[in-house]
């Protein structure tokens, strides 16, 4: 069963991409506080994502005509891995990197490739993506923003709900009805890049539980955009974002959620504790680490399945679902060690993070498509459905 | 040699003479001697026996389907063990023993498979020893159909030098890909009975309950597998993170897929009868051979708390290296 979904290596070339990663993380990220770091996903820095589009850490598996590094998903990983185990700020170009610039290469025209790809490959094109809406969580079909075709473009009118980073971003692509009702499930769904600068266009923050603000409303009204909006066929939007969903979910940010928290916590045990009573921590520190370790085999035999140029539906879920229990189990057993030893002073820095991730932790299965959701793709994979 | 070229022969000599009821006339007791004749005679006992000595010269890496397909089988003898016994012992200069090599890790517990093996690898902490199983003078434990003894005496015969991580890493590798193919066939036996087994008027595998339940197994079995790979990687001498995180990541695994195999199929899988218990209870005798989940832990975890490294780093280095 899944026979091809098997240890892969880490090529040397792409490894070797680690210290120079290293280095522009040190410059740009130095000195900020754990708590900020572990926010990483949630990190904005237009300028710093800049600067790796700069040092060419951006684009890495797109093709060298549209300004990527032509190198490929194995070096996509090292570059990730190593940016969320600092807690680099990395929400900028996040979504544009991962999903927007493949699926405008894979779908989109010549002259959409030409337009934008270039833009994020430097980290300038900001993208968000635009699927959810208040009717339409988990069951994506029930979309009902619609965009009406107009003479030489689109009308667009609707509302999304939960868009990260749709505040700072300059584009969403959004997925919209163009023909049909929400009866009509997949069929007559479309893909469109919407500016979200146009008129019409409002962006609404949510507040979220710790007070920070990255997914917002986005409300269309009357939006008015060009014929080129649209990507790949009308009425193929289901597909799209299917193939899209599998880049979304395939890559090592679904491990790594906790892994600021992890290393505050490790340094603080190594640091308060006397080596003999460390002797009670260290299974929960091994179980911990072979949990990571299998994870982080699991996630590179998943790029592998990208790397040979497949869409790794089922693997990418898999990884997913394991790893964010474990991102969740992370926050749970160290509020738990912290709390067992009540005479060991915890800084307030190392206390911030572990409630900012406690907090935060929910979301981690929510996020991309819920657990739920995946246990059934998996389940379709494993012949049950 | 390409794997799939190895392990059909293999595949159809399991099939061939390690069918369910050999496995049970074995385990009631019966003559494992024709048995183990077969897998003598086969040539793969010598896999990873170096070609200058004989052998087919195949790393732990190589041999991975085949030490999948004896768990999933489950072959009541210690055929992983033999094969590299043989490997350790001829890297060595012994003289190879005709009979099935058990290697023993530890004298507190039982040792799977013992009362089907002629020969034991015994490591005592300082060396190893070829001894005859008669001269550790083995004891049944008493438990139903099982094969584990446990050895009460010193070992005698023939020494050699340890493997650097000692016998245990490499016998706990040993056991992570036995798992990983009992998951295997776990997860494929448990999935076809749900397709199959109709209550309420339709396959209890449409119940999304009974899907999410397996698709959580589909994840331990694969998540197995890979942990399994990762310590098959590093040949006979398996750093100790290594063999950590492969027989941690398949013990923890084992409660919950025995569990699941057995909830999925309902009050059959728990029936003398029927070949799931076959799988599951030596999928629990493995877990509890070589270090559980939590001897393992304390280890791993002690010597990561060791070190300065931030996790991915200690991780890559240890482990991945
Ligand atoms: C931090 C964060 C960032 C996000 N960013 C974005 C973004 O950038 N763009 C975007 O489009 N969306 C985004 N989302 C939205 C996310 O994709 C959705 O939250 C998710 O798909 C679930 O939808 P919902 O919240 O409406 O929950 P619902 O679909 O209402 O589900 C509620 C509960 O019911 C369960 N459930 C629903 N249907 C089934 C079923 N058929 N079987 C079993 N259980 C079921 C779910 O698993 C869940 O537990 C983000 C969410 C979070 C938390």
């Amino acid at each position: 069963m899944f026979d091809t979904f098997a240890i892969a290596s880490l090529p040397e070339a792409d490894e070797s991409l680690r210290s120079a990663v290293r280095d522009i993380i040190v410059r740009c990220a130095k000195g900020m506080p754990t708590d900020q770091r572990a926010r990483s996903w949630q990190g904005f820095s237009a300028e710093f994502s800049r600067m790796l589009g700069a040092e060419g850490f951006l684009g890495l598996t797109l093709p060298e005509q549209y300004g990527g590094r032509d190198r490929g998903p194995f070096s996509r990983f090292v570059v990730v891995e190593e940016l969320l185990c600092a807690g680099a700020p990395v929400a900028a170009h996040w979504m544009a990197d991962r999903q927007s610039a493949p699926l405008i290469l894979n779908y989109g025209t010549e002259t959409q490739r030409q337009f934008y790809i270039p833009r994020i490959c430097r980290g300038e094109a900001l993208f968000c993506i635009g699927m959810s809406e208040p009717g339409a969580g988990s069951d994506l079909a029930g979309v009902r923003t619609r965009a009406e075709r107009r003479d030489g473009g689109w009308l667009l009118n609707g509302q999304k709900i939960w868009t990260t980073h749709a505040v700072h971003s300059d584009y969403m692509i959004a997925l919209v009805r163009t023909s049909g009702t929400s009866a009509d499930r997949q069929g007559g769904l479309s893909q469109l890049i919407v500016d979200l600068k146009a008129p019409g266009v409002t962006v609404r923050p949510i507040t979220d539980l710790t007070g920070d603000a990255h997914f917002s409303e986005v409300f269309f009204d009357n939006v008015e955009l060009g014929e080129d909006a649209l990507i790949g066929n009308e009425g193929e939007g289901w597909k799209q974002v299917t193939a899209e969903l599998a880049f979304e979910r395939s890559g090592p940010e679904r491990i790594y959620s906790s892994v600021v928290l992890l290393d505050a916590w490790i340094r603080h045990v190594q640091s308060s504790r006397q080596i003999a009573a460390r002797a009670d921590v260290s299974p929960l520190v091994g179980r911990i680490t072979a949990e990571f370790a299998t994870l982080r085999a699991m996630s590179i035999a998943c790029t592998a399945r990208l790397a040979a140029g497949e869409s790794p539906v089922l693997e990418a879920s898999i990884v997913k679902d394991r790893g964010t229990s474990f991102e969740q189990l992370l926050p749970i057993v160290i509020g738990d060690d912290l709390a067992a030893h009540p005479d060991e002073a915890v800084s307030d820095e190392l206390y911030r993070t572990l409630l900012y991730v406690t907090h935060i932790a929910p979301s981690f299965s929510l996020r991309g498509g819920t657990r739920e959701i995946l246990r059934g793709i998996i389940a379709r994979g494993m012949g049950l459905r | 040699m390409d794997m799939i070229e190895l392990l059909e022969p293999f595949q159809r000599m399991l099939d061939a003479i390690a069918t369910p009821s050999e496995v049970r006339a074995v385990e009631e007791g019966g003559d494992a001697g024709p048995m183990w004749q077969e897998f003598a005679e086969s040539g793969f006992m010598d896999a990873l026996v170096a070609e200058e000595h004989g052998g087919a010269g195949l790393t732990l890496a190589d041999i991975e389907p085949l030490l999948q397909a004896i768990g999933a089988q489950p072959v009541p003898l210690p055929v992983a063990e033999t094969m590299v016994a043989r490997a350790l012992l001829a890297n060595a200069g012994i003289d190879r023993p005709d009979g099935p090599i058990l290697m023993v890790t530890g004298s507190a517990l039982p040792v799977p498979c013992a009362a089907a093996a002629s020969h034991a690898l015994v490591d005592d902490g300082e060396q190893l020893h070829l001894s005859p199983m008669e001269a550790l003078s083995p004891v049944t434990t008493g438990a139903y159909h099982s094969l584990s003894m446990r050895l009460t005496d010193t070992p005698s015969g023939e020494k050699l030098a340890r493997p650097a991580g000692g016998l245990r890493a490499i016998a706990a590798v040993l056991r992570a890909a036995l798992i990983a193919g009992a998951a295997e066939r776990l997860t494929q036996m448990s999935t076809q009975f749900a397709n199959e087994r109709v209550q309420f008027g339709k396959p209890i595998g449409r119940q999304q309950a009974v899907q999410h339940m397996l698709a959580v197994m589909g994840e331990d079995m694969i998540a197995c597998r890979i942990a399994a790979q990762l310590g098959l990687s590093k040949g006979l001498d398996v750093p100790m993170p290594v063999a950590a995180a492969a027989k941690i990541t398949t013990s923890a695994a084992v409660p919950r897929i025995a569990a699941t195999a057995h909830a999925v199929h309902g009050a059959i899988g728990i029936s003398e009868e029927y070949d799931l218990q076959l799988l599951t209870r030596r999928l629990h005798e493995w877990r509890l051979a070589d270090g559980s989940e939590g001897y393992w832990e304390a280890l791993l975890g002690a010597a990561r708390l060791a070190s300065p490294d931030p996790t991915v780093d200690w991780v890559r280095t240890e482990i991945f290296a």
